[in-house]
């Protein structure tokens, strides 16, 4: 991995026209993938802001082959999709699963787990904006403590994030890797590598969202930066079981240079309401997360 | 050539699917339609039947599999019963707003709560509006025969289709059932075409957001808007009852046992009081006919095989011949009255004539409760001292006026 550079194809899957926000960290990311997993990619997707991305009908800015269904039954969709084109004898093409936090981490759990454990042959994306930004900002089991949403105005989000990606690890994926749309080369690389393998591939793509998260649309790869640079979030990958640290973290873990988490928090309105303690206590946590990080990559 | 076989429902059902050669099958355990998909996956298994088989963690999973591999050109199947459909409910307005041509036999049962296992027809008549046709069987004989032209039906029509059958009375019961050879089936049933192939380089995106005004694409062409592609689905049902009759009738021209008329009359010629049933509510009546007419009453039965697309004008003109119409039904819709005679009256009213029959209605075997001829004959006497203006409860609650067990 990490090659000093890395040809990124011109052609472009992902065309104008999307109906997505200024800013949109979700296609950032989504042209990126697209260009890894080509032409011959087919997609589906349940209610979101993909969905919305994916344009209105008679027309779409999407230039590969999607099926849309409903919130709950994204991995359930790919796995019908891997095994008609299977056995109508299609076999050449990728079967990508994509839904939000909300379609995955709540909703979708279960079909996702389901088609995790029977290794069913896909791409199972997660992007991650860290709300149901589609119905209007709402809490999920993936919003962050201390994070004001739609359901939660007045008093913060009081538990943590979910752990989910400590659940699709105990699925043994052939692949599984996190990304963040302000670093298109890490997604590139990731999703080459995850075309290339087959059985369930899960993909973790944090996406900050200007209108959702309270930022201005010019600073969304700055936001996204940030969380990794505080280590919010971390890029790794575990290739057939194998951890390890990539891109800008990979980096941060060599220079040991790692930034405070308020940096990221008080670009922020939706963290507005966070107390002194409140931060620290959170830094706390990352710390200790990173620590992990650090022991797993043998660092 | 064909060959009789003594099996149950859900073993005709299976076979019946492994003749029509289906290639995606995706189901979920649920009491009493199981054995369907153990069958198959034991077919497939020993290399019997080329089929993708995936063993979903639930049935809403189960037909989104059957959806999305119907939508890139595979015959899907699968099976389920009460709770299980019930689970389905938003992939069934799905699988017909996607218009797959999904089939998927109902071995019917009571929903919980209270929890029960055994028959009635409330789990697949309280999904009436999802847009699916609905076939009821009367015995495994038609069980078998429905799986295959529903097969033909929905890929001619792109709806899919439930065919429905009484949960352990047919479901778990044996009886003679002529069961096809392949070859047969083969010529009845060619390999599906697909109204259009999946390709890399045609992409295409597949039920997208649509708005509520008719829009343009990129050549100018205006394309339909939500409500027309709902009004295209309740044509394509208004279609189908010619492709049911065709269907039907080709079907008794190659198998010997014809399915032109959506419904079943039973000593109908001087009738007049007929029961009005489905599934195998038909069965049980024409013994009570046959008992009824040795003492001289004149009285038939109208066996409905066909629920969804409703056949009102032709079922209508057929009925309007008789005095009274006795409507017999293993489900209620609270607070009204049984759903098939709601149906029945509706019709007669849209295509009236100077006499009409009196409609009763009749709910019975809520739950596995038994429904023996003995009981039909005691509906039919007891259907000239009620009122037609609310159902009655065949129940002994009801019979002897006072609450048994509370
Ligand atoms: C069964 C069901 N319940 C609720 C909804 C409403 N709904 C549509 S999109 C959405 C939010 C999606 O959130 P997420 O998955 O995080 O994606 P995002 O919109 O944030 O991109 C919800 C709740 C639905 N479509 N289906
Ligand atoms: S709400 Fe957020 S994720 Fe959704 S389109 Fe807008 S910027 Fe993108
Ligand atoms: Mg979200």
């Amino acid at each position: 991995m990490s090659a000093p550079f890395v040809e990124i194809p011109e052609q472009e899957f992902v065309l104008p026209g999307t109906r997505t926000c200024a800013g949109c960290g979700l296609a950032l990311a989504y042209r990126y993938i697209l260009k890894a997993l080509g032409q011959d990619t087919i997609v589906t997707l349940p209610a979101c802001c993909l969905t919305i991305l994916h344009g209105i009908y008679p027309k779409t800015p999407i230039a590969i082959n999607a099926v849309n269904n409903t919130f709950a039954s994204t991995a359930a969709s790919a796995a019908g999709l891997a095994a008609g084109l299977k056995v109508t004898g299609k076999d050449n093409f990728t079967v990508l699963a994509m839904a939000g936090d909300g379609g995955t981490f709540d909703m979708g759990i279960q079909a996702l787990s389901g088609a995790a454990e029977r290794q069913t042959n896909f791409i199972y994306v997660c992007y991650d904006n860290e709300a149901y930004m589609n119905t209007g900002v709402q809490r999920s089991s993936a919003t962050p403590q201390g994070a004001l949403t739609t359901t939660t105005p007045v008093r913060p989000k009081e538990q943590p994030k979910k752990d989910f990606l400590t659940i699709m690890e105990a699925h043994n994926p052939s692949y599984l890797a996190t990304c963040c749309s302000s670093y298109p080369r890490d997604i590139y690389e990731k999703f080459k590598k995850a075309k290339e393998k087959d059985k369930t591939r899960f993909l973790h793509v944090a996406v900050p969202c200007p209108p959702g998260w309270g930022f201005p649309a010019s600073q969304t790869v700055k936001v996204g930066r940030l969380a990794v640079e505080t280590a919010l979030v971390v890029l790794f990958e575990i290739d057939e079981g194998t951890f390890r640290l990539t891109g800008k973290s990979l980096t941060m873990a060599r220079s040991g240079r790692k930034k405070p988490v308020v940096e990221y928090l008080k670009k922020q309105d939706r963290f507005k309401k966070m107390t002194e303690e409140q931060i620290e206590s959170l830094q706390q946590e990352v710390d200790k997360r990173w620590e992990y990080y650090l022991n797993r990559a043998n660092m | 050539m064909s060959r009789v076989e003594i099996i149950t429902a859900n073993q005709a059902a299976a076979m019946a699917a492994k003749l029509c050669r289906v290639q995606v099958i995706a189901a979920y355990p649920i009491t009493p339609q199981s054995k369907i998909p153990e069958i198959l996956s034991e077919y497939v298994e020993r290399g019997k039947l080329n089929a993708e088989f995936v063993r979903v963690e639930s049935e809403h999973s189960a037909m989104t599999v059957c959806i999305s591999a119907s939508l890139v050109g595979a015959r899907a199947f699968t099976a389920t019963a009460a709770n299980g459909l019930a689970y389905m409910h938003e992939q069934l307005h799905w699988a017909a707003g996607a218009r797959v041509p999904v089939v998927m036999p109902i071995a019917n049962r009571g929903l919980g709560a209270p929890w029960t296992i055994f028959n009635d027809m409330q789990d697949s008549l309280s999904q009436r509006d999802t847009g699916w046709m609905q076939f009821y069987c009367m015995n495994n004989q038609e069980v078998f025969d429905y799986v295959i032209m529903a097969f033909k039906i929905a890929e001619e029509v792109l709806i899919p289709a439930m065919v429905c059958f009484d949960g352990f009375r047919l479901s778990h019961t044996v009886m003679p059932v002529e069961v096809a050879s392949q070859e047969q089936v083969d010529e009845f049933l060619p390999p599906r075409k697909p109204p259009y192939q999946i390709s890399p380089s045609n992409p295409i995106n597949i039920n997208p957001v649509v708005m509520g005004d008719l829009m343009p694409d990129s050549n100018g062409n205006i394309c339909p808007d939500y409500m027309g592609f709902r009004r295209r689905l309740q044509k394509a049902h208004e279609s189908a009852l010619e492709i049911i009759a065709s269907v039907g009738s080709s079907f008794g021209k190659m198998f010997g046992r014809d399915y032109t008329d959506p419904y079943y009359a039973y000593e109908c010629n001087d009738a007049e009081t007929v029961f009005v049933t489905m599934g195998s509510l038909t069965s049980e009546s024409m013994e009570a006919v046959d008992i009824l007419r040795k003492n001289g009453e004149k009285v038939g039965v109208v066996g409905l095989r066909v629920f969804r697309p409703f056949p009102a004008e032709m079922l209508a003109r057929f009925l309007q011949q008789f005095k009274k119409l006795i409507v017999v039904e293993k489900a209620i819709s609270y607070g009204y009255e049984t759903p098939l005679a709601t149906e029945i009256k509706g019709a007669l009213f849209t295509y009236r004539s100077p006499s009409m029959p009196e409609v009763l209605s009749f709910v019975v075997g809520l739950g596995g409760k038994d429904v023996k001829p003995e009981d039909l004959i005691g509906i039919y006497k007891k259907s000239s001292e009620i009122s037609p203006d609310r159902t009655f409860w065949w129940h002994q609650e009801e019979l002897h006026d006072e609450c048994t067990i509370c």
